[in-house]
């Protein structure tokens, strides 16, 4: 019995491979049923996304003809030839292969380490798994175990509190400015991909009245309209800053549209509320020196995207700290695995029996004092006669079970049943 | 060593606690030590007012009559108006700041003598008491104010700065810190104004002078004056964020230096 990973991800492989070897959600059945049929995996499971491509499986042969079986089903079945691949693919095991599924399912080996979507597609790969009977007690313990962990390091590290893309940068710094931003009010000044990406971000956050303002007053009613906003003048955009609480310059005018001047006028106008200015604008769209005007807080591109590389190197710094729960939690799972092991169960089994056997036998005889020696010999002799004749079957089964799939059971049910774990403390 | 004094001494192991909590919380940013830190201020809180409660019986006054006393005092209101600004906000952060504050007014508070001032016929009566404990309530409060426009100012760099560090995480936001400013000035300034008046109409009984502007009662003035133009500010000029806070740290300043310096120039006498 082997844990193994076997798979190829964003750190080994070029996408345009990764592409053609991922297997949609829908069509993940088909490839466990393969390896099922051609391979001695007794489990396994397929986690297929843009980033990794990984089978998880505890196989009864040897690692090397396993490998060789998913490497023959994945190109089998997704026609590409194995050559192509095969020099990307890296294969885990035993401690190492539990490790790397803690990692993957905490997001540690993620592309943007702290992305939150990797542990639902695990999750979603591993119910696939499971419907459809591929997974025994091994992965199902290693894949609940996995979720624990990935919840735990979300929780006691910051690896995914801080924004990592430039639009949730921006929504975060909005937060830190306003708190709750639900009721909030935003200007939209121009157009473009960016500028609608963060609005979105914003609207998901609570905020809730869109003003837009575009030099072509049709495409401002345009945009308006997809975000159930209202259409304002350009002309106008200054006045309309009073009442607005976070901007968004995105238009395509060559030179500075609003100038120190002019944000001093409007903060005035606002009672100094703080305002938000976000310029997206290449050429830029606002004088940089607004910034020092009191309460004004103004971003630009790069600021963000200084930011987010900030946010990056912080969420490192928690990984770190983030690897020590993994190693932790890693030598746990290890030692529920040794403990299915079925030599040692039997030894401690034996061992307890014959514990409680000497115990009873010495109360027996100390009551009875009288006794030949002959006499206790056949005393003693008929309680290792009974111990024996009692263990045998049970041994025996044991030994036969092993062997097959649901060994693994029968040890975990004995241990429990005889309390052998507790005794281990 | 008197029931009082073990209890005091027992709070002051609470705000030690609590403090270590609560800059291990935003540290660490776990919920559970966020928990012990407020529990940890909680226990000693409530040590500290069992212990004004049995110097109460023993000194048959309220506990307002030496430096020890009222600084004790204050570092209790201070702890009984963050507690419910905590519960109110739900925010932990605010705790790293203030109770290392009260830690400190706790442990001056110790190292003061502690005998029992004899109080001269004139320091007497339920005025004078009233008088001591609106000041030393709105002090309190001005503590929050203090605290609260300290770390807008931490949290308005990070923000300016534009290359927001790790602070800027654990900070709440501006508007957060804002609302308790506002909220605790406004909270503080009539308790003042009328620690002022009770002040004066005792002087007025006691000394036959209506507002002596010497020693304690001009600071005290002053840094009325201070908090009432902040106020005014604040709400008719919409004054607010950086500007406030900035002032809120100089009239804290000046209510410290009331309170303690003053003291400390006249030998250790409060009243």
């Amino acid at each position: 019995m082997e844990i193994l990973v076997v798979g190829l991800s964003h750190k080994t492989a070029p996408i345009e491979l990764r592409e053609r070897l991922n297997v949609p959600e829908p069509d993940l059945p088909k490839p466990l049923e393969m390896m099922g049929e051609s391979t001695d995996l007794v489990e396994r499971m397929l986690v297929a996304t843009c980033n990794r491509v990984e089978v998880y499986a505890v196989s009864e042969g040897p690692v090397e003809g396993a490998v060789e079986g998913i490497t023959d089903c994945l190109a089998t079945y997704r026609n590409v030839p194995k050559a192509d691949f095969l020099d990307k693919l890296y294969t885990y095991t035993a401690g190492e292969a539990v490790r790397h599924v803690f990692r993957v399912a905490s997001s540690l080996d993620s592309m943007v380490v702290g992305e939150p979507q990797i542990l639902g597609q695990v999750k979603t790969a591993y119910s696939i798994a499971q419907a459809r009977e591929a997974t025994g007690i091994l992965l199902n313990n290693l894949l609940e175990q996995a979720f624990h962990v990935a919840k735990r390091v979300r929780s006691e590290t910051g690896i995914a509190s801080s924004a990592v893309s430039v639009s949730s940068a921006a929504v975060e710094l909005a937060r830190k400015i306003f708190g709750d931003l639900t009721g909030r009010s935003v200007l939209i000044l121009g157009a473009g991909e960016m500028a609608e990406l963060a609005l979105r971000h914003l609207l998901d956050d609570g905020v809730h009245s869109v003003l837009v303002a575009n030099r072509s007053y049709d495409r401002a009613v345009a945009l308006a309209r997809q975000f159930h906003g209202r259409a304002v003048t350009f002309e106008s955009f200054r006045q309309e800053m009073v009442g607005a609480d976070i901007v968004i310059s995105a238009t395509s005018a060559p030179h500075v549209i609003l100038k120190k001047e002019d944000m001093q006028a409007i903060i005035q106008q606002r009672r100094h509320r703080p305002i938000f200015l976000i310029d997206i604008a290449d050429p830029r769209d606002i004088d940089p020196g607004c910034n020092a005007v009191d309460n004004v807080y103004l971003y630009n591109i790069d600021d963000l995207k200084s930011v987010v590389e900030t946010n990056l190197k912080e969420r490192k710094r928690e990984a770190e700290r983030a690897e020590v729960i993994i190693d932790r939690e890693v030598g746990v799972y290890l030692t529920w695995l040794r403990s299915l092991d079925v030599v040692p169960t039997i030894v401690s089994l034996r061992q307890r029996v014959e514990q409680i056997r000497g115990a009873e036998l010495q109360k027996a005889l100390g009551r009875m004092d009288d006794l030949t020696p002959e006499q206790r010999e056949v005393i003693s002799a008929m309680s290792h006669a009974m111990v024996n004749k009692i263990l045998h079957q049970p041994m025996t089964e044991l030994k036969r079970r092993a062997a097959l799939q649901d060994g693994h059971l029968y040890t975990s049910v004995l241990r429990r049943l005889f309390g052998l774990e507790e005794k281990e403390k | 060593m008197a029931i009082d004094q073990f209890f005091f001494y027992l709070a002051l192991l609470g705000y030690l606690l609590g403090t270590l909590h609560y800059l291990l919380h935003i540290a660490s940013r776990r919920l559970s030590i966020g928990r012990a830190a407020t529990y940890a201020t909680l226990a000693g809180f409530g040590a500290h007012t069992l212990s004004h409660i049995f110097r109460i019986y023993a000194l048959r006054r309220p506990p307002l009559g030496s430096l020890y006393e009222s600084l004790s005092f204050f570092a209790w209101a201070i702890v009984l108006i963050y507690l419910i600004t905590e519960f109110r906000y739900q925010n932990r952060v605010i705790g790293a700041f203030v109770l290392p504050m009260v830690l400190l007014a706790g442990s001056a508070a110790a190292a003061l003598p502690r005998r029992i001032a004899e109080l001269g016929p004139t320091l007497q009566g339920v005025g004078l008491w009233v008088h001591v404990a609106l000041a030393i309530f709105g002090n309190a409060a001005f503590a929050l104010t203090f605290c609260t426009g300290l770390m807008y100012i931490l949290q308005e760099r990070q923000l300016k700065s534009r290359n927001p560090g790790r602070m800027h995480f654990r900070l709440p936001s501006l508007e957060l810190l804002d609302d308790v400013g506002v909220k605790s000035l406004l909270f503080g300034f009539p308790l003042l104004t009328l620690a002022l008046i009770t002040g004066s109409i005792w002087a007025e009984y006691t000394r036959g002078s209506f507002l002596p502007l010497y020693g304690r009662e001009a600071w005290s003035i002053l840094s009325w004056l201070i908090y009432a133009g902040l106020l005014y500010a604040r709400l008719s000029a919409g004054w607010r964020g950086r500007k406030a806070a900035i002032l809120a740290i100089i009239g804290f300043c000046l209510v410290l230096f009331t309170l303690i310096g003053v003291s400390l120039l006249r030998g250790g006498r409060v009243l």
